[in-house]
């Protein structure tokens, strides 16, 4: 069994993201980067899958701009074999990715494709179920737990009720909640032998897929800061301003 | 079960503008030596914090076509102040009447983190292998007493030291010479000095507290280029401090306060008085109508030449602020520290190719550049422990009139754990509340650090004795660990009418105040697991 885990570079989740001053973005120059932290889980699965013996391969991809690569090496560091590297520039959103990971899978044809459930910094959610629809393979997202039964999937999803189980069938597409497991440091060891190991570089625009943003971003802002609270000296004033002030009640 | 061992020429602790200079030159002087360099932080530059006005001379001997190359060093200095604050007065003193070491006309107002960012890439360049996230934890030594090398922290373990699922054991370096690049209070630099007595007839080390916000300001307050500095109010004429502010490119005010952590009031709060200096109406009209972005602190090193350990001992050497580089005068370090890194390259490739002893570097670190300036600085601290009108005056004699070369050398009497008095003789300060527009909690501010150590992991600030805080500390000195953490690690809670001592490690900065200020030295900062501590962006 051949596993394809896609990662993605975002800004580091312990950073307090800064709107830009013109509103066109988020200031990413020499903000620390990091692999986005669900995208964590599914590497880590999957090499907990290669070490129990149920799979052979584990390709790590990543679409972005050239430092992108250092999430592929990360994932390279902590047990995948070999990476790819789809370059392009600039903005790229959840339907070219999806494009392209098809074209990869097409390629690799592996028998998984693992990727977090979303990233932390667009919070789209939308890569794996559209990839999904595009290679018209079965979906199993927001996984928790996943085990193997003959040729499908027992999948434990996270769902607002509650925990849901599914089945599905292989091939599919799954996407991995943090609950998923607890990713291990790469080893200094590792990553010097990561260092070595092989990814490959392709251009977007060789893959034949139109990358074009379909979404004109109009304007970023900071979310409004927060009043400070007051304090009441007891239930009935609460209540009082509850119903009158905040209209809640 | 034995750690993986690798084996280097050179093995260089930190990521600092010291250990960075050490690798590229001894890469640029004999390019088959194998270098490898560690660093605690999650990328180079995240644990970085300076001014900086950065004097270039260093940079200019290491790497000449800098310009070429992009290094993140463009705004030159082109107008300075020099403020003494009053309560609400201030007295511009006239620039031509600052010693030369104060004056600023060549230099570049540079964020230190960036540059080495950028030196990082040069290093990597010539082949030397960078490890961000990796923190030596341990030296090693060999059966003759000599640095073998360090071990890297082990990963993944609990509160209580057993493994999780996530453990990576660390892993053993071994190099011919191990270079310390800690910065100021490393806490493998400390070990050393010990064990070899590197400080034995020198005068105990002297520190400051350094603070530092960026803030984007209104265009109409802007002047790129424009350095000050002041000394005076917030702080009384017996405590040692001053501020800066320098107006970086786009629209960003670097501003910063440094205090001696010699200061004797357990109830000073260095964050408190640079919360409140900047409420002084010459400050305020700077930064108003602006918006802070970034918070961070570190303590630096302020003993000059009296306190500088001898920098080599058996198989390794010290170097920049492990060792103690910084020009107080000048308020001014990275240019020592990487002419250190220079002369340690140098001394390595040296004593690796001619089989030389590692002393040869305290001859050729006294005959450069580096130790004729700390020589001429070096009264210039001490003489302020006289209070700052003493100290300014003095100074005034012995840099313009003496250049330095007055024919006596003062002593650092204390180190900094020992100067605090009895908290019921000293007088409280009463510190204005924040108002969250110009003046900052700790814990709005700690937020903009991006910092962050793994939950369950042991706790990295150690106490000698944990019945201390509470039965001596909170007694004699109304615990000033609540007040000299910059991001307030330190609490005292009350349980049920009992109080308790409690350690937010989480929140550490890595600063090292704590290890240096706390009275009977009761508190050791020791590695937190790699990537770790602040995230720190163009600090």
């Amino acid at each position: 069994m051949k596993i394809l885990v896609a990662v993605k570079r975002v800004i580091d989740y312990n950073v307090q993201v800064r709107v830009k001053e013109d509103g066109t973005g988020v200031v990413t120059d020499n903000v620390k980067m990091s692999t986005n932290p669900p995208d964590d889980n599914a590497v880590e699965e999957a090499v907990k899958i290669k070490e129990s013996g149920k799979a052979k391969e584990i390709v790590a991809v990543t679409v972005g701009e050239e430092k992108a690569q250092e999430t592929v090496r990360k994932a390279l560091a902590v047990g995948a074999d070999r990476g790819i590297h789809i370059k392009v520039d600039g903005i790229i959103e959840p339907l070219a990715v999806s494009k392209i990971l098809q074209k990869i899978v097409e390629k690799e044809k592996p028998d998984l494709v693992f990727m977090g459930k979303q990233a932390i910094d667009d919070d789209c959610n939308q890569t794996g179920q559209m990839l999904s629809a595009l290679l018209n393979w079965p979906q199993a997202t927001f996984a928790s737990k996943i085990e193997f039964k003959e040729n499908k999937l027992e999948i434990v999803r996270e769902v607002d009720e509650g925990l849901e189980t599914i089945e599905v069938n292989v091939p599919a597409v799954v996407t991995c909640d943090l609950r998923l497991n607890e990713p291990r440091y790469a080893s200094l060891p590792n990553i010097m032998k990561a260092k070595k190991k092989p990814i490959e570089q392709i251009n977007a625009s060789d893959l034949g897929v139109d990358t074009k943003q379909r979404i004109e971003q109009i304007k970023v802002e900071e979310p409004p800061k927060r009043k400070a609270g007051i304090k009441v000296a007891n239930v009935a004033e609460l209540v009082q301003k509850l119903k009158n002030e905040a209209k809640v009640i | 079960m034995s750690r993986e061992v690798m084996e280097y020429d050179v093995v260089i602790v930190g990521g600092g503008p010291s250990g960075l200079a050490t690798a590229i030159k001894i890469k640029q002087l004999d390019t088959n030596l194998n270098v490898c360099l560690l660093e605690k932080a999650s990328e180079i530059g995240a644990h970085i914090l300076s001014g900086n006005v950065f004097e270039t001379r260093a940079l200019d001997e290491l790497i000449t076509n800098w310009k070429d190359l992009n290094a993140p060093v463009k705004t030159k200095v082109n107008k300075e102040k020099f403020l003494f604050l009053g309560k609400s007065k201030s007295l511009s003193w006239p620039t031509w009447l600052l010693p030369s070491v104060q004056k600023n006309h060549n230099n570049y107002i540079i964020s230190l983190a960036n540059l080495c960012r950028w030196l990082a890439e040069q290093a990597e360049a010539l082949g030397v292998e960078i490890f961000p996230g990796f923190p030596a934890s341990e030296i090693l030594y060999n059966e003759d007493g000599s640095v073998k090398g360090i071990a890297t922290q082990d990963m993944g373990l609990d509160k209580e030291g057993n493994k999780k699922d996530s453990y990576e054991q660390g892993m053993e370096l071994h190099a011919k010479v191990t270079v310390f690049a800690e910065g100021c209070r490393g806490h493998l630099g400390k070990k050393l000095i010990e064990k070899f007595e590197l400080d034995k007839g020198k005068n105990p080390q002297q520190y400051g507290i350094g603070f530092k916000e960026i803030w984007e300001i209104k265009e109409e307050n802007h002047h790129e280029g424009l350095v000050m500095h002041t000394a005076g109010w917030p702080l009384d004429n017996k405590t040692y401090g001053g501020s800066f502010v320098y107006h970086a490119e786009n629209k960003q005010v670097f501003l910063g306060y440094v205090i001696g952590l010699d200061y004797k009031n357990p109830h000073l709060s260095p964050f408190d008085e640079f919360q409140r200096f900047k409420t002084h109406p010459s400050i305020k009209s700077i930064i108003e109508g602006g918006k802070r972005i970034s918070y961070g602190a570190r303590a630096l090193i302020e003993g000059g030449l009296q306190s500088l350990p001898k920098m080599y001992m058996p198989g390794a050497l010290l170097v920049g602020c492990d060792a103690g580089t910084l020009n107080m005068p000048k308020i001014k370090g990275s240019h020592t520290a990487m002419k250190s890194g220079i002369i340690a390259a140098e001394t390595i490739v040296e004593s690796l190719k001619e089989n030389k002893d590692l002393s040869i570097y305290e001859d050729k670190f006294k005959k450069s550049w580096v130790y004729k300036e700390l020589h001429a600085a070096r009264n210039v601290k001490p003489s302020f422990s006289w209070g700052l009108i003493l100290g300014i005056i003095f100074t005034g004699i012995d840099q313009i009139l003496f250049r330095g070369k007055l024919p006596f050398t003062l002593k650092h009497k204390h180190a900094d754990h020992e100067t605090l008095k009895p908290a019921n003789v000293m007088p409280k300060i009463d510190y204005p509340k924040p108002d969250n527009i110009i003046t900052f909690d700790k814990t709005s501010s700690v937020y903009l650090t991006g910092t962050n150590h793994t939950e369950n992991q042991p706790v990295h600030l150690q106490l000698k004795d944990k019945d201390l805080p509470i039965k001596y500390t909170l007694e004699k000195f109304a615990e000033p660990a609540q007040r000299y953490c910059p991001v307030g690690v330190y609490e005292i809670q009350n349980e049920n009418n009992l109080e308790k001592f409690v350690i937010n490690s989480q929140n550490c900065i890595h600063c090292k105040t704590c290890d240096i200020k706390e009275p009977s030295q009761n508190i050791t900062w020791v590695t937190p697991e790699g990537g770790g501590g602040p995230k720190y962006g163009n600090m």
